[in-house]
């Protein structure tokens, strides 16, 4: 493999570790930024040359910027297919960036700068998307990080601003703030209970949306939902904090009180279906994607009801990403083909429930 | 917004009715919806540039032979197509038409968050202008048009 994940500060996945407030439920908490500097056509557009120019601009402003002097430069557009999907699997570039959103290819000057506490993203729809990504649920502090980055960046760099608009951008979606905050939410309660459809419609009432593991275009697979602010127009970047956060404050309690009827009033089902999912996981042979997330749905609600013990929330965290197909050809050194990636999986999870779990109930 | 049918309780659904060749749009709380029958599963909301797209599509100022952007050249008919737009100037170029759609969009029209101040706002702003001729006289060079090139090279010096 030509891209050694493990020279990225933390291996790029500190918001894998299961510190914060309620990670069990909340997995993370991501604020991005979106933001484009004068003189270049926003990068969909832009030709080559001046994307390149672009990224040398950017690089050398950012050598005069503390938060970004400890990190990395991954030049994304030089590497190759699977260490890409590496990358997103990790949360840590967008389909977009990493050339594998179908029809649109990989842009010359596609790049990740990327420390422990913050990234960015260059040469995706907009020129720079500055985010942080934190562990559990974290909304604030995960602003305060990006607040504070965007604040010495904008200082070496001309952003095209605005005065009616606000921050410009490629998608009038992300235009004013260019603030997207969401937090990526677990909530099997809800959908077992089938309050979900609830829940999700007053979400989208009070201004929020919602979309998949891996936000916009993907589906919904092991109860796993992106809630995120709809509009970045008219409403601060403390505004849209606050009431992300006040909806999730809310689904949250509304996902505990779920889990606390479940248990009441179908107690003995909804462990047999949970261990079930256990069994399958510790010993099965062959595990599609979908399969294993839906069944490590399960084992993490099974954790959260304190049903199986010795399992922390950073080996739930773990399995989800690692059980990813770039993850799995990585760890065996090899490109593998769907069959034999199914059997990776089922191996990797097998052995790591074995070494953590007791699974004598 | 109340439900239509107790007007007692939040509604949550709305259902779309075709009564006697007019259509009626319900509003329903959860327990009217059900007592109505009304299968109550959300779907996936729709991706956000499906908003841009149907009110680009809406906005008549943008099928008129509006100029494209003096800058990198979209014409009004590629944001009514893509619902992205080429460049900054993009912005200015596309004013009238933006200010409707975003309301649409956002439900606001004008940004009332952080604000870009520069360290320097002269010299900033200078650059920027700079910048942003110096690409134009990259593309006029490429496209060979060599009178609007001597025009900006020689803008570009007074600036400097």
């Amino acid at each position: 493999m030509s891209f050694d994940l493990s020279l990225l500060p933390d291996g790029g996945s500190a918001w894998l570790d299961g510190s914060g407030e309620q990670p069990g439920i909340v997995l993370s908490s991501r604020v991005r930024l979106a933001r484009n500097v004068i003189g270049y056509a926003f990068p969909p557009r832009a030709r080559d040359g001046e994307r390149l120019r672009l990224l040398s601009q950017v690089n050398d402003a950012a050598k005069q910027v503390p938060m970004l002097s400890s990190g990395v430069l991954v030049r994304v557009d030089e590497l190759g297919e699977v260490d890409r999907q590496l990358l997103h699997e990790r949360h840590l570039v967008s389909k977009e960036l990493a050339g594998l959103e179908r029809p649109h290819v990989l842009r010359s000057g596609a790049a990740l700068w990327l420390t422990d506490q913050v990234s960015v993203m260059i040469n995706e729809e907009d020129h720079l998307r500055l985010q942080a990504l934190r562990s559990g649920f974290a909304v604030e502090s995960a602003f305060a990080a990006v607040d504070q980055l965007d604040r010495q960046l904008g200082n070496e760099l001309p952003y095209s601003f605005h005065d009616e608009f606000g921050f410009l951008t490629a998608c009038p979606t992300n235009v004013g703030t260019g603030m997207r905050a969401s937090v990526l939410i677990h909530l099997p309660g809800l959908v077992l209970t089938k309050e979900i459809g609830k829940v999700l419609a007053s979400l989208q009432q009070m201004g929020l949306t919602y979309r998949g593991l891996y936000g916009e275009g993907s589906e919904v697979v092991g109860n796993f939902f992106q809630v995120s602010n709809q509009t970045t127009l008219g409403r601060t970047e403390e505004e849209l904090c606050e009431l992300l956060t006040r909806v999730t404050k809310f689904v949250v309690e509304k996902e505990e009180e779920a889990r606390r009827v479940l248990v009441r009033d179908a107690g003995y089902i909804i462990e047999d279906k949970l261990w079930r999912a256990f069994g399958t996981l510790r010993y099965a042979r062959s595990l599609s994607f979908d399969e294993a997330m839906n069944y490590l749905s399960g084992v993490r609600l099974a954790a959260g009801l304190h049903l199986i013990p010795g399992l922390s929330v950073y080996t739930l965290n773990k399995l989800l990403i690692f059980s990813q197909a770039a993850h799995l050809a990585a760890r065996e050194g090899r490109q593998l083909t769907e069959s034999e990636s199914d059997v990776a999986r089922s191996k990797y999870i097998r052995g790591v429930l074995a070494a953590e779990v007791r699974g004598d109930g | 917004m109340l439900c239509d049918h107790c007007h007692e309780r939040d509604a949550v659904v709305s259902v779309t009715n075709v009564e006697s060749n007019a259509v009626v749009q319900l509003h329903l709380c959860e327990q009217c919806a059900m007592a109505k029958g009304v299968e109550f599963t959300p779907s996936m909301p729709a991706h956000p540039l499906a908003g841009v797209l149907q009110a680009a599509h809406d906005q008549a100022s943008l099928m008129s032979d509006a100029p494209r952007c003096s800058f990198c050249g979209t014409t009004p008919q590629e944001f009514r197509d893509t619902g992205r737009l080429g460049c900054a100037q993009c912005y200015g170029a596309f004013a009238e038409s933006l200010r409707e759609l975003l309301r649409r969009v956002h439900g606001h029209a004008r940004h009332v968050g952080r604000r870009h101040v520069p360290r320097n706002p002269e010299a900033a702003s200078r650059a920027g202008s700079l910048a942003v001729l110096r690409e134009k006289l990259r593309r006029a060079v490429e496209r060979e048009e060599f009178e609007l090139a001597a025009a900006l090279r020689d803008e570009i010096q007074g600036l400097e």
